[in-house]
């Protein structure tokens, strides 16, 4: 069934399997009646309001969305949508919601996770739901520590992190998640902000249109455990300096004044230099190869000076739900519908009289 | 002693045991399958006992790298693979030095004597040459010089296909064993000669050397006068109907299809590979023409996660795993037993702990499908007697995991997934109609008018209602976290917690009402001992029964296939006993469980030797105890 009620035109091939929402949808259809629990002033209430504000645009049954999440603050995520949800264990969300969304390719599938949650208990998941393309859209958290444990380190954590587990400073380097999803050959890599609406809006949006697996890493603030880890990156003052908004097909250029880019330096590393310079780069996120992508994510802060954000890859690949059911249905093309008692009764039989 | 056949005598028997034995690269699996093949279409009852390292290929010529296969066969009807081969072919001195040991006294024993060189003596750890120290006095052996003659006969053939080097030709050697095992046993050979032809169809020149092999080793055995004797054992009275031999995981995966149809839900099969449960995934990934859907994931917790997730979409979600497979599964196990939603796992149990003993058998999960989750997360257990009964135990435990919402655990072990049998085929209509109705609407009129609540139970059988994603109006959350009864919603409050963890129990409990009872086999109704198993030991405890009572001594046998619950009876059988023995191939599991429950002295007889019992050790088991 084609979606009728789009209000975006956003579609694909997958997203066409779904059926439409009857009417259209407003947020208030996505909010369920469960009292939100997540600390005043925590950024997952931003991310909410934004998801129950963008899933009305998509225009698809609300029966037939899930959201699938694992253990940890943001994986209470599901309870407080409208739509149908599991919270499951941690780390396992997208095992999870790969046998929901193979078995059911008449569902929009969702996974809500952390940074400990996706990185840590359930990195193996996470790499391989990439890796197979699975069509489920992963919304990662990223506050940088372990909330609903009470603030130990987390992957994400700078080294040298004091916490109460980390009394005389946290040893091991963290994860950059966009550099780890782009080796796990996932086919749709992006970032944003909780508390950028619009640009939030515009990844889910992206994600969405992308048949195949989605990998979208939110900086959230944990304002108890951890506040201000992207103060840099969310301050009216420093943001527009500090972060560089993808668009493909667009100049890297960012700033206050739109007067800085990237080029590639002679050694072939990716450097910050002067928007009018020459040779600034042209954003190409449906490169079949991630090399640019993977660069881009190796743009920190601390390297750069400037954060990527937006979406640094989305290429069109077979997903694993369309090739296993396209199994099937070859299989019963060429052969026709199993038959049980026929099947039982293959290879070599005798009867006795 | 009975008749004549080209001069030779003509010995009828009733069973017969035969043992193949040689190195893992000799083929020894697929020349047992084929003798067992042909011996199915005889129409002899059989069962077989394949016997593998888990090394692929361990040191070739070393004991540690042997192989084996023993089949049973017989006039009548008989249940095990059988305690000790009447008949040991050795293909090699580490064949014959592992091997040995099982012969009795007066057994036929075949040698290749070509491999009998001085660096595989060595190899096998002889320090003289067994053929002629004196270590075989006692048996009937013949020696054959099985590899020179396959390569003579191979290479006699004028093939127009092409030819095949030394070393494939000396590779058919098995065959050459099969065709002389076949010749004496009197065994038909056209259904090898089809298979020859079909395995190798795109190397032809391969298929005439083993035909020329299995042919030349049946000529063999008519031609000389090696062998004295022919055998003869005439096909068994079965029950009339139409038959299939068939192993364990294969039966396995056939309850697992028609589950799927007598249900009406789509199979989704999330598995990793391990020994001896991957044949299963092999087996189901076939068959896709069913809407089988096969996942081989990353891990074992995504193998049942995903199977979780295909449930939660209203699919027939499995698992399919061995022991330590089961201990990585344990939490979303338990989630499935909080979610309340459908979920087989299938545990084909081999050695333990930690990783054990791969390729060999074991009831030694008991404990840990019953009990091995955190918080009070009970769940029902089922396990399979003979391979063939794993079809039937596979729809059994789909039954439960659909009219209870719950996960189940099905206990198979290695012996019966790699055992065989004659299956009598089922009818259609002989299966149970076990359709699914999902919930399409409200079931509850809250405040606000209706609404539903996933946890609103069934008064019967507290079962909660099975919501897929996809019906409209009944959006709803389920998780880890306490359920509140009937809405559903996250709880922490203390009486609710209470409540929900003794409804979870309740319904599981409840399930003992709705399972057959525990029969007794008790031909006198005179045995003060019962001998009370489960699982795979079914087998070897009903022969050394029948021996008991051959010997006129009484002994009842019950067989449980349901180990949690216990079917409601359980208590009334145990205690109608003087003595209750319970054989496992554990440190007794079950007799704990049955102790803790009735509170009678079960005593335990027990063995982890990796193999199944042998009837007739029980049968002196059971002789002492009731004599005592």
């Amino acid at each position: 069934m084609t979606v009728t009620t789009n209000q975006t035109g956003i579609t694909n091939r997958l997203l066409d399997l779904i059926p439409a929402a009857s009417q259209p949808q407003t947020r208030k259809d996505y909010t369920s009646d469960q009292e939100v629990r997540w600390c005043p002033g925590c950024g997952d209430y931003a991310i909410l309001a934004t998801v129950q504000g963008f899933l009305p645009e998509l225009g698809i049954a609300r029966e037939n969305i899930a959201f699938i999440s694992g253990i940890g603050c943001s994986s209470r995520f599901p309870y407080y949508l409208k739509t149908y949800g599991m919270h499951s264990i941690h780390g396992r969300a997208p095992a999870i919601a790969t046998g929901l969304a193979v078995s059911r390719p008449d569902l929009s599938v969702w996974v809500v996770t952390g940074d400990g949650d996706a990185l840590s208990i359930g990195g193996n998941h996470l790499l391989h739901a990439l890796r197979r393309n699975v069509n489920i859209k992963i919304l990662m958290f990223n506050n940088r520590i372990y909330g609903l444990t009470k603030g130990q380190y987390s992957p994400t954590s700078e080294v040298g992190k004091i916490t109460k587990s980390t009394p005389y400073g946290s040893l091991d380097r963290p994860y950059n998640p966009i550099s780890l999803v782009l080796g796990a050959e996932a086919s749709f890599v992006a970032r944003s902000i909780d508390s950028e609406r619009a640009h939030l809006t515009s990844v889910l949006r992206a994600a969405a249109t992308h048949p195949g697996s989605a990998f979208v890493e939110i900086f959230q603030n944990c304002n108890i455990f951890n506040d201000g880890a992207f103060d840099t990156l969310k301050d009216r003052s420093s943001k527009d300096d500090a972060t560089l908004r993808l668009v493909h097909g667009e100049p890297l250029v960012f700033g206050v004044e739109r007067d800085k880019g990237i080029r590639r330096a002679p050694g072939g590393e990716l450097e910050v230099c002067a928007a009018t310079d020459d040779g600034v780069l042209v954003h190409d996120a449906h490169a079949a190869e991630p090399g640019l992508a993977f660069e881009l994510s190796r743009l920190t802060g601390d390297s750069a000076g400037v954060t990527p954000i937006g979406v640094f890859r989305d290429i069109d690949l077979p997903t694993y739900d369309e090739q296993l059911n396209g199994q099937i249905s070859d299989a019963r093309a060429r052969q026709g519908e199993g038959d049980l008692i026929q099947l039982l009764g293959s290879g070599d039989t005798w009867t006795v009289s | 002693m009975s008749g004549q056949v080209r001069d030779r005598q003509i010995h009828r028997l009733d069973r017969v045991v035969i043992r193949f034995a040689g190195d893992s690269g000799d083929g020894m699996q697929l020349t047992g399958e084929q003798f067992t093949s042909e011996t199915a279409a005889f129409g002899n009852d059989l069962s077989t006992l394949p016997d593998f390292p888990a090394e692929i290929r361990a040191p070739a010529g070393t004991p540690a790298g042997v192989s084996g296969f023993q089949l049973h066969f017989s006039d009548h009807d008989i249940l095990t693979p059988g305690d000790a081969p009447n008949m040991l072919v050795a293909m090699n001195p580490a064949a014959l030095k592992s091997n040995l040991k099982d012969l009795p006294a007066g057994a036929d024993l075949v040698v290749n004597t070509d491999a009998f060189t001085s660096a595989n003596l060595k190899k096998a750890g002889y320090s003289s040459d067994p053929l002629t120290d004196g270590t075989l006095d006692g048996y009937r052996v013949h020696r054959v010089p099985l590899s020179s003659m396959t390569i003579d006969a191979v290479n006699a053939l004028e093939s127009s296909t092409g030819t095949v080097n030394k070393k494939e030709a000396e590779r058919a050697k098995n065959m050459f064993a099969l065709g002389l095992m076949s010749w004496l046993y009197q065994r038909p050979t056209d259904g090898v000669v089809a298979f020859l032809e079909k395995k190798f169809a795109k190397r032809p020149e391969i298929a005439a050397a083993n035909i020329a092999a299995l042919r030349a080793g049946y000529n063999y055995g008519e031609t000389t006068e090696a062998f004295a004797v022919v055998y003869e054992v005439a096909p068994a009275r079965m029950k009339p109907g139409r038959y299939r031999r068939v192993s364990g995981n294969l039966a396995l995966s056939y309850g697992l299809i028609a589950a799927a149809e007598l249900t009406g839900l789509p199979l989704f099969l999330g598995s990793y590979p391990i020994t001896p449960a991957s044949d299963i995934l092999h087996e189901l990934s076939r068959h896709k023409r069913f809407g089988i859907r096969t996942f081989q994931a990353e891990d074992e917790i995504a193998g049942v996660g995903a199977a979780l997730g295909a449930s939660f979409g209203g699919s027939l979600g499995v698992t399919t795993t061995s022991g330590p497979g089961l201990a990585l599964k344990t939490e979303t196990i338990g989630l499935a037993v909080t979610l309340e939603l459908p979920l087989l796992v299938v545990d084909i149990q081999r050695g333990g702990p930690s990783t054990g003993l791969p390729t060999k058998t074991e009831q030694a999960d008991l404990s840990m499908a019953v009990h091995g989750r955190n918080g009070e997360a009970p769940l029902p257990v089922i396990a399979p007697r003979s391979p063939a009964d794993c079809f039937d135990a596979a729809i059994e435990a789909a039954r439960l995991a659909t009219k209870y919402r719950t996960p189940v655990i099905l206990l198979s072990d290695g012996y019966l997934a790699n055992g065989s049998e004659p299956w009598l085929l089922p009818d259609r209509a002989d299966l149970p109609d076990l359709r699914v109705t999902f919930t399409t609407g409200p079931n509850h009129t809250g405040d606000n008018g209706p609404e539903f609540w996933p946890y609103l139970r069934d008064n019967e059988t507290l079962a909660r209602p099975w919501a897929v994603p996809g019906t409209p109006g009944l959006e709803h959350r389920i998780g880890g976290l306490e359920k509140a009864d009937g809405s559903g919603g996250i709880s922490y409050d203390p009486a609710n917690h209470d409540r929900m963890v003794r409804l979870r129990q309740a319904k599981i409990d409840g399930i003992a009402r709705d399972i057959p009872a525990l029969d007794v086999d008790d031909p006198s109704g005179q045995a003060r001992v019962l001998v009370l198993g489960w699982g795979s030991t079914y087998g070897p405890i009903a022969a050394a029964c029948r021996r008991v009572r051959a010997n006129g001594l009484q002994v009842a046998h019950a067989h449980l296939r349901h180990l949690f619950p216990f079917p409601e009876n359980t208590g009334d059988v145990v205690r109608a006993y003087d003595r209750i023995l319970v054989p496992e191939m554990n440190l007794g599991q079950l007799r704990a469980m049955i102790r803790a429950e009735f509170l009678v002295d079960a005593i335990g007889y027990n063995q982890v030797r990796g193999l199944p019992f042998k009837a007739a050790e029980l049968a002196g088991v059971l002789e002492d105890v009731i004599k005592q």
